[in-house]
């Protein structure tokens, strides 16, 4: 469908991830008649305004009604048909977060939920749209598989992988236009295996989604200049790969996890609720997010800027450790 | 083969027992009043196997007022849907049924319910399926006139006409109660009929009680081409037991051994 190179990176980079999900539907829906988008009026926010006028019996908009949203993609992904449903973030976890809990926790229909623009990506939009808890919620759900691809071909390889995956999965796009590239060559990517970009080693970074290219920038820096730091993309966020859990126990003495999200059970949480079930004891871990407060908005770059999450804030916090 | 109206009392008659029998609180007046309702739809509208409960080419059925489970499983029982040992585990320990609709394919149950307002969006979801697919199939979701004040309802109500889906029948069971007493949402229900009709859907009213209404209404529900319908069906909460009828202390109560003798002396046989 794609090739993955450089240049496809980067222009997938300039999209952004939602114009890039529009754009991979797409391509599936050219050769899958099981495919079935649907979306809550955010159809062209999903990217998803070509697939909707050249594919109309594989879209459907249910309206401004997430609740609706679930339910429908639900009885659609019972009838055997591969479905993904995107609306933004705030809205799939929390609007309609016990339609996901009865239709894809309890009953475990397979639906592919796509939270959109979560994290900060919605700058200006403000708070209202801001995903900041939907990890939380998700990840708090028995039974579904939890996402956060790093860069647009990672999503890509989410997507496909997807296709032959078991069970209900949330999809949680963060980033904007001009994501950092963490990926720009084809590579391995399996759902259940956090991806280690720099060798674990005393300090460690743990990231995913948008936050892992901004963390990546600021490692490639401090590396650069001496510094031994690790770097793991651990996109799935549930269930957590228990191998790298024991690896990073067993060689890591602090771990930094950076995220687009409230530190309350988002992915550092994951980490140390991971660590604790393992029973390691040795391992430090230090979660920068958002501290339980709604962030004073503003673009995305700002707000990143403000919170220490773009990759000068990421830098600074990491010095604190060498 | 007993008359349709035995067949409801067979049912009734199962629905009380088994409430007894558990122990424990159930939902007997909601259970009480879709009683006729299920027992026509088992008996001359639903397309189902009783030798295999994932043929392809069944309707599915979806009990969004999943709270009256018990009705819906003595109903299953009565069809020969449901074997009586598994009937007999309702509300035990580990058991598969429970006091609301757990999802078992096996067990003939499409989906899991218990949080009010779902079940037409799902049961939407599977009808846009089937049409899809270009079968010919029906959903039927069972709701209560309480679950309409969840605001989800009209969510997918209104998502179904738009995309004329005329393989989904809902059938609201208006008894005109909810947990605290009556249902004063809609002006009393008076204007139901009229909101389900201002979304687009073919409205059909009935008393829930009569087979032979509902027998029609079904029918005329099927016929219809021009997208989905709803068979308002007028009910009495707790039918079939005098001092529960209408009376709400019986929406979720207790069937002790006196308050089953005082049943078994009012019906005049053992059930």
């Amino acid at each position: 469908m794609f090739n993955i190179d450089k240049k496809l990176a980067r222009g997938w980079s300039r999209m952004g991830p939602r114009a890039v999900y529009g754009q991979i539907l797409f391509e599936l829906a050219k050769t899958n008649p099981n495919l079935m988008t649907l979306s809550a009026d955010l159809g062209r926010s999903s990217g998803l305004d070509r697939l909707s006028k050249e594919f109309p019996d594989q879209f459907l908009n249910v309206g401004i009604a997430e609740q609706n949203l679930i339910g429908i993609s639900s009885g659609l992904a019972r009838m055997g048909f591969d479905v993904f449903a995107s609306t933004f973030a705030p809205f799939a976890s929390l609007r309609a977060g016990e339609q996901v809990r009865m239709n894809m926790g309890y009953m475990q229909e397979p639906v592919r939920l796509v939270g959109l623009a979560s994290g900060f990506a919605l700058g200006f939009l403000g708070n209202s749209h801001y995903g900041l808890e939907d990890v939380a919620v998700m990840r708090s759900i028995p039974g579904i598989t939890v996402i956060s691809p790093a860069d647009c071909v990672e999503l890509y390889k989410c997507i496909v992988a997807s296709l032959s995956y078991p069970g209900p999965i949330y999809i949680r796009l963060t980033g904007g236009v001009n994501m950092p590239v963490v990926y720009d060559a084809d590579y391995e990517f399996d759902i259940l295996k956090a991806d280690v970009l720099y060798p674990i080693s005393d300090i460690t970074v743990v990231s995913a989604g948008a936050t892992l290219g901004f963390a990546k920038r600021a490692i490639d820096e401090l590396r650069g200049e001496g510094a031994d730091i690790g770097l793991v993309n651990v996109h799935t966020i549930k269930p957590i790969d228990k191998d790298f859990i024991y690896n990073l126990g067993s060689v890591c003495k602090t771990v930094v996890v950076f995220e687009e999200h409230t530190i309350i059970g988002g992915l550092g949480a994951a980490i140390i609720d991971a660590l604790d079930a393992a029973n390691i004891r040795s391992t430090q871990v230090i979660r920068c997010g958002v501290n339980d407060e709604y962030p004073k908005a503003g673009d995305y770059d700002y707000v990143l800027h403000t919170l220490g999450l773009d990759s000068m804030g990421i830098k600074n916090k990491l010095c604190e450790f060498l | 083969m007993l008359e349709s109206k035995n067949i409801s009392q067979s049912i009734r008659g199962k629905i009380v027992r088994k409430a007894f029998e558990c122990g424990e609180s159930s939902h007997l007046g909601g259970a009480l009043s879709m009683v006729d309702i299920l027992c026509v739809l088992y008996q001359s509208v639903l397309k189902y196997d009783v030798k295999d409960f994932q043929s392809e080419d069944r309707d599915i059925f979806i009990l969004s007022k999943g709270h009256c489970v018990l009705g819906w499983y003595a109903a299953l029982n009565e069809f020969g849907l449901m074997t009586d040992p598994v009937f007999d585990t309702f509300q035990t320990n580990g058991s598969d049924l429970i006091a609301h609709p757990v999802k078992n394919l096996s067990l003939g149950i499409e989906s899991s319910n218990g949080s009010l307002g779902q079940g037409l969006s799902f049961g939407l979801g599977i009808a846009l399926g089937i049409k899809k697919k270009a079968q010919n199939r029906n959903v039927y979701v069972l709701m209560g006139d309480g679950e309409c004040n969840e605001g989800a309802v009209w969510e997918a109500t209104a998502t179904a006409s738009e995309i004329g889906l005329s393989n989904l029948v809902a059938i609201v069971d208006v008894n005109n109660f909810r947990n605290d007493g009556l249902n004063l949402t809609y002006q009393n229900n008076k204007s139901l009929p009229a909101i389900w009709s201002a979304f687009g859907w073919n409205v059909i009213e009935v008393d829930g009680h009569s087979h032979d209404a509902l027998n029609v209404a079904f029918r005329a529900a099927k016929n219809e081409n021009g997208g989905p319908s709803v068979i308002i069906a007028h009910t009495v909460k707790g039918c079939g037991v005098s001092f529960m009828e209408s009376n709400n202390e019986w929406h979720h109560n207790r069937i002790t051994s006196n308050v089953y003798d005082k049943i078994l002396a009012e019906w005049g046989r053992n059930v």
